[in-house]
Protein backbone atom coordinates (compact mmCIF):
# COMPACT_ATOMS: atom_id res chain seq x y z
CA UNK A 1 0.00 0.00 0.00
CA UNK A 2 1.54 3.21 -0.78
CA UNK A 3 1.92 5.79 1.86
CA UNK A 4 -0.31 8.61 0.51
CA UNK A 5 -2.92 5.92 1.17
CA UNK A 6 -1.58 4.54 5.10
CA UNK A 7 -4.25 6.96 6.85
CA UNK A 8 -6.92 7.63 4.32
CA UNK A 9 -8.74 10.75 3.50
CA UNK A 10 -10.77 12.53 1.46
CA UNK A 11 -10.89 16.39 0.55
CA UNK A 12 -12.85 18.41 -2.17
CA UNK A 13 -13.66 22.14 -3.02
CA UNK A 14 -15.84 23.64 -5.29
CA UNK A 15 -17.08 27.61 -6.65
CA UNK A 16 -20.58 28.61 -6.76
CA UNK A 17 -21.57 31.38 -7.15
CA UNK A 18 -19.76 34.35 -4.69
CA UNK A 19 -18.85 31.11 -2.68
CA UNK A 20 -17.23 28.46 -2.27
CA UNK A 21 -17.37 24.91 -0.32
CA UNK A 22 -14.51 22.65 0.60
CA UNK A 23 -15.60 19.69 2.35
CA UNK A 24 -13.29 16.63 3.91
CA UNK A 25 -14.33 13.47 5.50
CA UNK A 26 -13.46 12.54 9.37
CA UNK A 27 -11.34 9.38 9.25
CA UNK A 28 -8.31 8.38 10.49
CA UNK A 29 -7.16 5.19 10.28
CA UNK A 30 -4.08 2.87 10.18
CA UNK A 31 -4.35 1.53 7.09
CA UNK A 32 -7.66 -1.03 7.08
CA UNK A 33 -8.17 -0.12 10.51
CA UNK A 34 -10.14 2.27 11.87
CA UNK A 35 -8.81 4.61 14.87
CA UNK A 36 -10.78 7.95 15.01
CA UNK A 37 -13.87 9.66 13.20
CA UNK A 38 -12.92 13.23 14.10
CA UNK A 39 -9.85 13.47 12.82
CA UNK A 40 -9.52 17.35 11.82
CA UNK A 41 -7.90 17.71 7.86
CA UNK A 42 -9.86 21.23 7.03
CA UNK A 43 -7.61 24.29 8.83
CA UNK A 44 -9.26 27.91 9.26
CA UNK A 45 -6.32 30.22 7.58
CA UNK A 46 -7.97 33.36 7.43
CA UNK A 47 -11.98 33.84 7.82
CA UNK A 48 -11.91 33.89 4.08
CA UNK A 49 -9.84 31.44 3.44
CA UNK A 50 -9.90 27.32 4.02
CA UNK A 51 -6.69 24.57 3.75
CA UNK A 52 -7.60 20.82 3.38
CA UNK A 53 -4.83 18.85 4.11
CA UNK A 54 -5.23 15.14 3.01
CA UNK A 55 -2.94 12.03 3.04
CA UNK A 56 -0.18 11.04 5.83
CA UNK A 57 -1.79 12.20 9.01
CA UNK A 58 1.93 13.02 10.29
CA UNK A 59 2.35 15.36 7.73
CA UNK A 60 -1.04 16.97 7.69
CA UNK A 61 -0.58 17.75 11.50
CA UNK A 62 3.15 19.20 10.59
CA UNK A 63 2.00 21.15 7.72
CA UNK A 64 -0.69 22.51 9.81
CA UNK A 65 1.20 24.05 12.37
CA UNK A 66 3.56 25.22 9.91
CA UNK A 67 1.07 27.29 8.03
CA UNK A 68 -0.19 28.59 11.34
CA UNK A 69 3.34 29.88 11.99
CA UNK A 70 3.87 31.36 8.75
CA UNK A 71 0.37 33.04 8.26
CA UNK A 72 0.79 34.60 11.68
CA UNK A 73 4.16 35.96 10.44
CA UNK A 74 2.87 37.59 7.31
CA UNK A 75 -0.01 38.73 9.46
CA UNK A 76 2.91 40.58 11.21
CA UNK A 77 4.68 41.68 8.69
CA UNK A 78 1.90 43.07 6.23
CA UNK A 79 -0.56 44.19 8.49
CA UNK A 80 -3.42 42.40 6.86
CA UNK A 81 -5.17 39.11 5.99
CA UNK A 82 -3.04 36.55 3.23
CA UNK A 83 -5.05 36.47 -0.15
CA UNK A 84 -5.97 32.71 -0.94
CA UNK A 85 -3.69 33.05 -4.25
CA UNK A 86 -0.98 34.48 -2.21
CA UNK A 87 -1.36 31.77 0.57
CA UNK A 88 -1.37 28.94 -2.46
CA UNK A 89 1.85 30.41 -3.80
CA UNK A 90 3.08 29.78 0.27
CA UNK A 91 1.79 26.45 0.50
CA UNK A 92 3.65 25.37 -3.24
CA UNK A 93 7.05 26.95 -1.89
CA UNK A 94 6.67 25.21 1.36
CA UNK A 95 6.22 22.01 -0.16
CA UNK A 96 8.59 22.70 -3.14
CA UNK A 97 11.20 23.23 -0.16
CA UNK A 98 11.36 19.41 0.57
CA UNK A 99 11.60 18.12 -3.06
CA UNK A 100 13.79 15.35 -2.82
CA UNK A 101 11.82 14.59 0.43
CA UNK A 102 8.49 15.36 0.77
CA UNK A 103 5.66 15.74 2.66
CA UNK A 104 3.19 13.08 1.57
CA UNK A 105 0.15 15.61 1.48
CA UNK A 106 -1.71 16.87 -1.50
CA UNK A 107 -3.45 19.91 -0.25
CA UNK A 108 -6.95 21.44 -1.51
CA UNK A 109 -7.47 25.58 -1.14
CA UNK A 110 -10.65 27.19 -1.01
CA UNK A 111 -11.52 31.10 -0.27
CA UNK A 112 -12.53 34.27 -1.21
CA UNK A 113 -10.64 36.95 -2.94
CA UNK A 114 -10.61 40.47 -1.58
CA UNK A 115 -13.33 41.92 -4.11
CA UNK A 116 -14.87 38.40 -3.40
CA UNK A 117 -14.63 36.30 -5.87
CA UNK A 118 -13.33 32.45 -5.51
CA UNK A 119 -10.88 30.80 -5.46
CA UNK A 120 -10.00 27.17 -5.03
CA UNK A 121 -6.72 25.32 -6.25
CA UNK A 122 -5.10 21.73 -5.49
CA UNK A 123 -1.79 21.05 -5.51
CA UNK A 124 0.82 17.90 -5.54
CA UNK A 125 2.66 16.82 -3.14
CA UNK A 126 6.01 18.58 -4.39
CA UNK A 127 3.18 22.05 -5.09
CA UNK A 128 2.18 22.11 -8.25
CA UNK A 129 -0.76 24.22 -8.48
CA UNK A 130 -3.39 22.78 -10.25
CA UNK A 131 -6.46 25.64 -10.85
CA UNK A 132 -9.61 24.37 -11.68
CA UNK A 133 -13.57 26.63 -12.33
CA UNK A 134 -15.44 24.43 -11.21
CA UNK A 135 -13.73 22.01 -8.20
CA UNK A 136 -10.82 20.30 -7.06
CA UNK A 137 -10.42 16.75 -5.23
CA UNK A 138 -7.49 15.00 -3.81
CA UNK A 139 -6.92 11.91 -1.43
CA UNK A 140 -7.58 7.94 -1.61
CA UNK A 141 -11.00 8.60 -2.85
CA UNK A 142 -10.05 11.20 -5.48
CA UNK A 143 -11.64 8.94 -8.84
CA UNK A 144 -14.84 8.71 -6.80
CA UNK A 145 -14.81 12.31 -5.77
CA UNK A 146 -14.43 13.16 -10.06
CA UNK A 147 -17.25 10.96 -10.89
CA UNK A 148 -19.58 12.25 -8.21
CA UNK A 149 -18.37 16.12 -8.58
CA UNK A 150 -18.63 15.92 -12.70
CA UNK A 151 -22.11 15.01 -12.36
CA UNK A 152 -23.59 17.22 -9.53
CA UNK A 153 -21.91 20.34 -9.87
CA UNK A 154 -23.12 23.12 -11.99
CA UNK A 155 -22.60 26.82 -12.91
CA UNK A 156 -23.10 29.65 -10.56
CA UNK A 157 -24.63 27.65 -7.30
CA UNK A 158 -25.97 29.62 -4.29
CA UNK A 159 -24.55 29.01 -1.30
CA UNK A 160 -27.15 26.39 0.34
CA UNK A 161 -27.50 24.53 -3.51
CA UNK A 162 -23.58 24.64 -3.43
CA UNK A 163 -23.54 23.17 -0.07
CA UNK A 164 -26.15 20.28 -1.10
CA UNK A 165 -23.92 19.65 -3.96
CA UNK A 166 -20.37 19.36 -2.34
CA UNK A 167 -22.29 17.31 0.41
CA UNK A 168 -23.87 14.56 -2.01
CA UNK A 169 -20.57 14.50 -4.07
CA UNK A 170 -18.64 13.82 -0.80
CA UNK A 171 -21.45 11.18 0.41
CA UNK A 172 -21.70 9.39 -3.00
CA UNK A 173 -17.62 9.29 -3.18
CA UNK A 174 -16.53 7.96 0.41
CA UNK A 175 -19.22 4.95 0.49
CA UNK A 176 -17.21 3.76 -2.57
CA UNK A 177 -13.37 4.10 -0.79
CA UNK A 178 -12.77 1.66 2.35
CA UNK A 179 -10.37 4.17 3.41
CA UNK A 180 -12.42 7.24 3.98
CA UNK A 181 -15.46 8.56 5.19
CA UNK A 182 -16.96 7.99 8.55
CA UNK A 183 -18.38 11.27 8.66
CA UNK A 184 -17.73 14.43 6.43
CA UNK A 185 -17.30 18.51 7.71
CA UNK A 186 -18.65 21.00 5.03
CA UNK A 187 -17.42 24.55 5.12
CA UNK A 188 -19.46 27.00 3.06
CA UNK A 189 -17.50 30.14 2.51
CA UNK A 190 -19.61 33.22 1.51
CA UNK A 191 -18.53 37.33 2.23
CA UNK A 192 -20.47 37.21 5.38
CA UNK A 193 -20.05 34.08 7.03
CA UNK A 194 -18.90 30.89 6.93
CA UNK A 195 -21.18 28.03 7.07
CA UNK A 196 -19.81 25.08 8.91
CA UNK A 197 -21.66 22.00 9.12
CA UNK A 198 -21.10 18.11 9.92
CA UNK A 199 -22.71 15.50 7.81
CA UNK A 200 -23.23 11.48 9.40
CA UNK A 201 -22.45 9.09 6.73
CA UNK A 202 -22.60 5.19 6.35
CA UNK A 203 -20.44 4.24 9.78
CA UNK A 204 -19.53 0.93 8.38
CA UNK B 1 3.66 -8.84 20.21
CA UNK B 2 3.35 -5.97 22.74
CA UNK B 3 0.20 -4.64 23.56
CA UNK B 4 -0.96 -1.39 25.41
CA UNK B 5 -4.13 -0.17 26.50
CA UNK B 6 -5.34 3.08 27.62
CA UNK B 7 -9.59 3.49 28.83
CA UNK B 8 -10.87 6.92 29.41
CA UNK B 9 -12.93 7.27 32.73
CA UNK B 10 -15.30 9.63 34.42
CA UNK B 11 -12.65 11.66 35.56
CA UNK B 12 -9.59 9.02 35.57
CA UNK B 13 -7.59 6.68 32.70
CA UNK B 14 -6.86 3.27 32.96
CA UNK B 15 -3.94 1.68 31.42
CA UNK B 16 -2.49 -1.49 31.08
CA UNK B 17 0.86 -2.67 29.03
CA UNK B 18 1.49 -6.09 29.08
CA UNK B 19 4.87 -7.17 31.34
CA UNK B 20 7.11 -9.25 29.09
CA UNK B 21 10.27 -7.88 26.87
CA UNK B 22 10.31 -10.25 23.73
CA UNK B 23 13.47 -10.46 21.45
CA UNK B 24 12.38 -12.18 18.32
CA UNK B 25 10.59 -15.81 19.54
CA UNK B 26 12.45 -15.26 23.14
CA UNK B 27 11.09 -13.86 25.88
CA UNK B 28 13.80 -12.10 27.47
CA UNK B 29 12.08 -10.74 30.73
CA UNK B 30 8.91 -10.95 32.60
CA UNK B 31 7.70 -7.84 34.81
CA UNK B 32 8.88 -5.37 32.33
CA UNK B 33 7.23 -1.64 33.12
CA UNK B 34 6.75 0.03 30.00
CA UNK B 35 5.29 3.47 31.68
CA UNK B 36 7.39 6.42 32.56
CA UNK B 37 5.47 9.24 34.82
CA UNK B 38 6.32 12.16 33.01
CA UNK B 39 4.83 14.69 35.46
CA UNK B 40 2.34 14.23 38.12
CA UNK B 41 -0.73 13.65 36.46
CA UNK B 42 0.91 12.20 33.42
CA UNK B 43 1.92 9.11 32.36
CA UNK B 44 3.33 7.60 29.09
CA UNK B 45 3.24 4.19 28.02
CA UNK B 46 5.57 3.21 25.16
CA UNK B 47 6.10 0.26 22.80
CA UNK B 48 8.60 -0.24 19.59
CA UNK B 49 11.93 -1.20 18.78
CA UNK B 50 14.21 -2.33 21.87
CA UNK B 51 16.45 0.24 22.85
CA UNK B 52 14.61 3.31 21.05
CA UNK B 53 11.66 3.10 23.67
CA UNK B 54 13.38 4.00 26.76
CA UNK B 55 15.57 6.15 25.58
CA UNK B 56 12.49 8.16 23.82
CA UNK B 57 10.15 7.83 27.02
CA UNK B 58 13.03 9.14 29.24
CA UNK B 59 14.19 11.87 27.13
CA UNK B 60 10.27 12.81 26.80
CA UNK B 61 9.88 12.64 30.51
CA UNK B 62 13.16 14.68 31.41
CA UNK B 63 12.22 17.37 28.80
CA UNK B 64 8.56 17.40 30.47
CA UNK B 65 9.93 17.60 34.11
CA UNK B 66 12.27 20.42 33.09
CA UNK B 67 9.93 22.61 31.74
CA UNK B 68 7.59 21.76 35.33
CA UNK B 69 10.92 23.12 37.31
CA UNK B 70 12.12 26.10 34.79
CA UNK B 71 8.46 27.43 34.81
CA UNK B 72 6.72 26.60 38.32
CA UNK B 73 3.87 25.25 36.56
CA UNK B 74 3.80 21.34 34.96
CA UNK B 75 3.14 20.82 31.28
CA UNK B 76 -0.91 20.09 30.68
CA UNK B 77 -1.54 16.63 28.90
CA UNK B 78 -2.62 18.22 25.76
CA UNK B 79 0.63 20.37 25.34
CA UNK B 80 2.95 17.13 26.66
CA UNK B 81 1.49 14.87 23.55
CA UNK B 82 1.91 18.06 21.10
CA UNK B 83 5.45 17.97 22.63
CA UNK B 84 6.06 14.35 21.89
CA UNK B 85 4.18 14.70 18.90
CA UNK B 86 6.39 16.92 17.63
CA UNK B 87 9.60 14.93 18.76
CA UNK B 88 8.27 11.84 16.75
CA UNK B 89 7.64 13.78 13.51
CA UNK B 90 11.06 15.52 13.95
CA UNK B 91 13.11 12.45 14.79
CA UNK B 92 11.05 10.41 11.54
CA UNK B 93 12.84 12.61 8.62
CA UNK B 94 16.16 12.58 10.62
CA UNK B 95 19.37 9.99 10.10
CA UNK B 96 18.06 7.64 12.95
CA UNK B 97 14.21 7.88 13.65
CA UNK B 98 12.99 6.91 16.75
CA UNK B 99 10.82 3.80 16.28
CA UNK B 100 8.33 4.18 19.20
CA UNK B 101 4.72 4.08 19.56
CA UNK B 102 3.10 5.48 23.05
CA UNK B 103 -0.28 6.61 24.63
CA UNK B 104 -0.09 9.82 26.08
CA UNK B 105 -2.69 9.72 29.36
CA UNK B 106 -3.27 12.17 32.06
CA UNK B 107 -5.96 14.58 33.49
CA UNK B 108 -5.63 17.77 32.89
CA UNK B 109 -4.26 20.25 35.72
CA UNK B 110 -6.78 22.77 36.10
CA UNK B 111 -9.74 21.04 34.89
CA UNK B 112 -9.56 17.92 35.95
CA UNK B 113 -10.47 16.38 32.29
CA UNK B 114 -8.93 12.80 31.60
CA UNK B 115 -7.57 12.91 28.28
CA UNK B 116 -6.13 9.67 26.30
CA UNK B 117 -3.63 10.49 22.91
CA UNK B 118 -2.35 7.75 20.79
CA UNK B 119 0.86 8.72 18.86
CA UNK B 120 2.69 5.91 16.06
CA UNK B 121 6.29 6.14 15.70
CA UNK B 122 5.45 8.77 12.41
CA UNK B 123 3.68 11.50 14.80
CA UNK B 124 -0.05 10.89 14.21
CA UNK B 125 -1.58 11.77 17.43
CA UNK B 126 -4.88 11.01 18.26
CA UNK B 127 -7.22 11.99 21.00
CA UNK B 128 -9.26 9.16 21.99
CA UNK B 129 -11.84 7.79 24.46
CA UNK B 130 -9.93 4.41 24.31
CA UNK B 131 -6.61 2.61 22.32
CA UNK B 132 -4.86 0.56 21.81
CA UNK B 133 -1.24 -0.29 20.32
CA UNK B 134 0.17 -3.45 18.73
CA UNK B 135 -1.27 -6.45 17.75
CA UNK B 136 -3.66 -6.45 20.57
CA UNK B 137 -5.56 -2.85 18.87
CA UNK B 138 -6.71 -5.61 16.15
CA UNK B 139 -8.24 -7.65 18.88
CA UNK B 140 -9.41 -5.12 20.90
CA UNK B 141 -10.49 -2.28 19.38
CA UNK B 142 -13.88 -4.14 18.66
CA UNK B 143 -14.29 -5.05 22.04
CA UNK B 144 -13.64 -1.49 23.32
CA UNK B 145 -16.15 -0.07 20.66
CA UNK B 146 -18.94 -2.29 21.53
CA UNK B 147 -18.29 -2.65 25.49
CA UNK B 148 -16.94 1.61 26.55
CA UNK B 149 -19.31 4.25 27.48
CA UNK B 150 -19.13 7.97 28.50
CA UNK B 151 -18.69 7.99 32.43
CA UNK B 152 -17.19 4.51 33.37
CA UNK B 153 -16.01 4.01 36.91
CA UNK B 154 -12.91 2.36 37.67
CA UNK B 155 -14.83 -0.77 38.45
CA UNK B 156 -16.11 -0.61 34.75
CA UNK B 157 -13.01 0.30 33.17
CA UNK B 158 -11.37 -2.56 34.65
CA UNK B 159 -13.60 -5.17 33.75
CA UNK B 160 -13.88 -3.64 30.17
CA UNK B 161 -9.88 -4.45 30.28
CA UNK B 162 -10.67 -7.43 32.00
CA UNK B 163 -12.90 -8.73 28.53
CA UNK B 164 -9.78 -7.89 26.03
CA UNK B 165 -7.08 -8.93 27.64
CA UNK B 166 -9.35 -12.06 27.90
CA UNK B 167 -10.21 -11.77 24.05
CA UNK B 168 -6.18 -11.86 24.11
CA UNK B 169 -6.26 -14.79 25.87
CA UNK B 170 -8.60 -17.27 23.35
CA UNK B 171 -7.49 -15.47 20.04
CA UNK B 172 -3.95 -14.04 19.96
CA UNK B 173 -1.75 -16.76 19.17
CA UNK B 174 1.70 -14.92 21.43
CA UNK B 175 0.76 -15.65 25.29
CA UNK B 176 0.84 -12.20 27.39
CA UNK B 177 0.75 -13.64 30.83
CA UNK B 178 0.98 -10.70 32.68
CA UNK B 179 -0.38 -6.74 32.65
CA UNK B 180 1.21 -3.64 34.63
CA UNK B 181 -2.44 -1.67 35.25
CA UNK B 182 -2.36 2.07 36.19
CA UNK B 183 -4.53 4.78 36.82
CA UNK B 184 -3.86 7.97 36.55
CA UNK B 185 -6.55 10.79 38.28
CA UNK B 186 -6.27 13.97 40.05
CA UNK B 187 -4.07 12.56 42.82
CA UNK B 188 -1.43 11.31 40.13
CA UNK B 189 -0.80 7.31 38.92
CA UNK B 190 -1.22 4.20 40.95
CA UNK B 191 -1.05 0.78 40.09
CA UNK B 192 -3.95 -1.63 40.68
CA UNK B 193 -3.69 -5.54 40.91
CA UNK B 194 -6.14 -7.06 38.51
Amino acid sequence: MSIMEYNGSAIMAMKGKNCVAIAADRRFGVQLMTLSTDFQKIFPVTEKVYLGLPGLATDVQTLAERFRFKVNMYKLREERDISPKTFAHMVSSTLYERRFGPFFCEPVIAGLEKDGTPFICSMDLLGCINHAKDFVVSGTASNQMYGTAEGLWEPELEPEDLFETISQAMLSAVDRDASSGWGVIVHVITPEKVITRTLKARMD
Amino acid sequence: MEALFGIVGKDFVVTASDRTSARSIVIMKHGEDKSRELNKHTLMLYTGEAGDTVQFAEYIQRNIQLYGIRNGIPLSVHATANFTRRELAESLRSRNPYHVSVLIAGTDPKTGKPELYWLDYLGAMVKMNFAAHGYASYFCMSTMDRYWKEDLSVEEAISLLKKCIAELKTRFIAQLPEFMVKVVDKNGVREIQL
